[in-house]
């Protein structure tokens, strides 16, 4: 993967300026290259990670495991698609194994996500079975450690 | 207070006591009383061990691995050192006789110089170097004879320097590359030449290759793996740097039979063993941390990249270092010595670069300025060396 990518994985909000210096790379060429990324759609877009239990938000996270009939036309694809489009479902991915859809959803209060089971997607048609997980507690978001923990302080000099 | 003399006599020894303070230390005690200081001052890394190379340290723990081990350290883990030296260096140690693992290079050195001094002998090293090889020569009963190295050789040794260092008194040569703290490194023919000059005169080498994972560009090349080397070579090495894992303070030495046997003798009196904890987290360091190793030097490459830029461009020259984790930028320009630069740079903007000639008076005219802190704790000291400098440029 290109040295600009995992850097701006990393840390999204580099200026232009510091990615050039720290790649050896003119300024343009980085701003171009991330254009390029930006209109491929390599690069989707750019989040903050926030630790949910430090802000005042009502968010109920929950995965929920869903069994699908494959369509003779389109395997699990028409109606994978489908689920996704609604704005509850943060991430959709396609499994192997026990189950065939991992949902990743969020709302407002408990009710409202299970209203999105119950009325939403157990009723789509080629959908056989759901099993609801609600999120408890996160410890680890995207890479990123909720509490820090590690920080032991070093000595500032040192030989 | 001072206290009132009550002895005689001074107890501590002639030679210790002569033993300048550390300038690091001088230099600690002032970034100690002040708050909010970012450092570029550190000589360790900013990443915490790898969890996996700490996770095989509880293990051991768990197990009840709490015993000495044996003098020259376990078996398994001088296996494991015979054969990532031989893969990385091309040099081959026997485990059962050649290989003496240490508590850090900072032992290695130690009883190395120990076990091949006798009182008057003079060691070479070259400098602006690592501050423990002046003193621990002097504590070992030998004499220091240091070897200008410059800026305009971006700090690599000169045989013909060496040569003229020579006399009939000369018993062995340190050597450091990557150095701390200018970053130098050696091509295979620089190296070649200075082993020429060590056959030449008979010399034991002493090469502490402690940054040679730590190399940019080019390949590390070790002097004990040239032809003649390897007989009169002790090698230390440890993991500190690489892997991160300054704290469990373990290293090794790998020398011919007869040496090693000779440090042996020192360090079974002295050390006994290094701690199996951490011999057992060193093991899991060789055997499974190349990932991470890699990792960490990817993200110094860019920190290096970074630093040395944002230092050029603020008119503080400094070459891009080819190994380690130091920037070594001249602060001439500001017209100020070292010591002014870093101690005004310190009140003014709260930043910690160590002044260049507390690694000897070859280092004067420098700050070294490490690049192995976060990247935000670089972004942010970067900035505020900026603006001190500029403040000195009206
Ligand atoms: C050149 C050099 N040698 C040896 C050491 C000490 O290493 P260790 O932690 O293995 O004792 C250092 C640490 O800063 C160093 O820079």
């Amino acid at each position: 993967m290109d040295p600009l990518l995992q850097l701006l994985e990393e840390h999204a909000l580099r200026t232009p300026a510091d990615l050039a210096k720290m790649l050896n790379l003119p300024c343009a060429e980085v701003e171009r290259r991330i254009k390029q990324y930006e209109d491929d759609k390599v690069i989707l877009g750019y989040k903050a990670v926030i630790n949910d239990d430090k802000v005042d938000t009502d968010l109920v996270k929950a995965v929920i495991e869903v069994k699908i009939q494959p369509e003779r036309e389109g395997g699990f694809d028409r109606i994978a698609k489908r689920i996704a489009k609604f704005d509850e479902v943060t991430s959709l991915f396609l499994m192997s194994g026990g189950y065939d859809l991992l949902i990743f959803v969020e709302g407002h209060s408990l009710r409202q996500v299970a209203q999105f089971v119950a009325e939403k997607l157990a009723t789509l048609e080629g959908v056989t079975s759901t099993a609801t997980h609600f999120m408890l507690k996160t410890y680890k978001e995207q890479g990123v450690l909720m509490e820090g923990g590690e920080e032991f302080e070093r000595l500032k000099v040192s030989p | 207070m001072s206290q009132q003399p009550t002895t005689k006599r001074d107890f501590v020894a002639d030679h210790v006591r002569t033993i300048p303070r550390s300038g690091i230390r001088d230099f600690f005690d002032i970034v100690q009383s002040m708050d909010n200081v970012v450092s570029l001052g550190i000589g360790e890394p900013g990443f915490v061990t790898p969890w996996h190379i700490r996770e095989a340290a509880i293990f051991a723990l768990e197990k009840g691995k709490t015993g000495y081990t044996s003098n020259f350290g376990l078996l398994k883990l001088r296996r494991s050192i015979s054969r990532y030296v031989a893969e990385n260096f091309r040099v081959e140690y026997d485990p059962n006789s050649e290989i003496l693992v240490t508590v850090g290079v900072s032992e290695a050195l130690d009883i190395a110089l120990r076990a091949v001094i006798n009182p008057g002998d003079e060691i070479l090293y070259h400098e602006p170097c690592y501050v423990s090889y002046q003193p621990s020569v002097t504590l070992a009963h030998g004499i220091p004879r240091a070897i200008r190295t410059r800026a305009e050789n971006n700090f690599a040794l000169c045989a013909e320097d060496v040569a003229a260092a020579v006399t009939p008194r000369t018993k062995a040569l340190m050597l450091n590359f990557p150095t701390n703290p200018t970053g130098a490194t050696m091509t295979r023919e620089e190296l070649e030449k200075l082993a020429r000059v060590c056959v030449e005169n008979d010399l034991l080498v002493l090469s502490d290759e402690i940054y040679s994972e730590l190399t940019f560009s080019g390949k590390h090349h070790s002097i004990a793996a040239l032809p003649g080397m390897r007989e009169r070579t002790i090698f230390l090495h440890g993991f500190s740097k690489a892997f991160a894992m300054t704290g469990f303070r373990i290293g090794y030495a790998c020398a011919p039979a007869g040496l090693i046997e000779g440090m042996l003798r020192v360090h079974q009196y002295s050390m006994l063993c290094a701690s199996i904890i951490a011999q057992e987290a060193a093991i899991e360091a060789l055997d499974h941390g190349r990932a991470d190793m890699e990792m960490m030097r990817e993200q110094y490459r860019l920190r290096r990249n970074f630093i040395v830029k944002s230092f050029n461009e603020m008119g503080l020259k400094c070459h891009l270092p080819v190994g380690s984790f130091y920037s070594f930028p001249a602060i001439r320009s500001t017209g100020l010595t070292s010591r002014e630069f870093s101690v005004q740079l310190l009140e003014q903007e709260r930043v910690a670069c160590v002044p260049g000639n507390a690694f000897g008076p070859g280092g004067e005219g420098h700050v070294r300025a490490s690049f192995c802190s976060t990247m935000s704790d670089i972004e942010k000291a970067v900035e505020r060396i900026g603006r001190f400098v500029q403040k000195r440029n009206r």
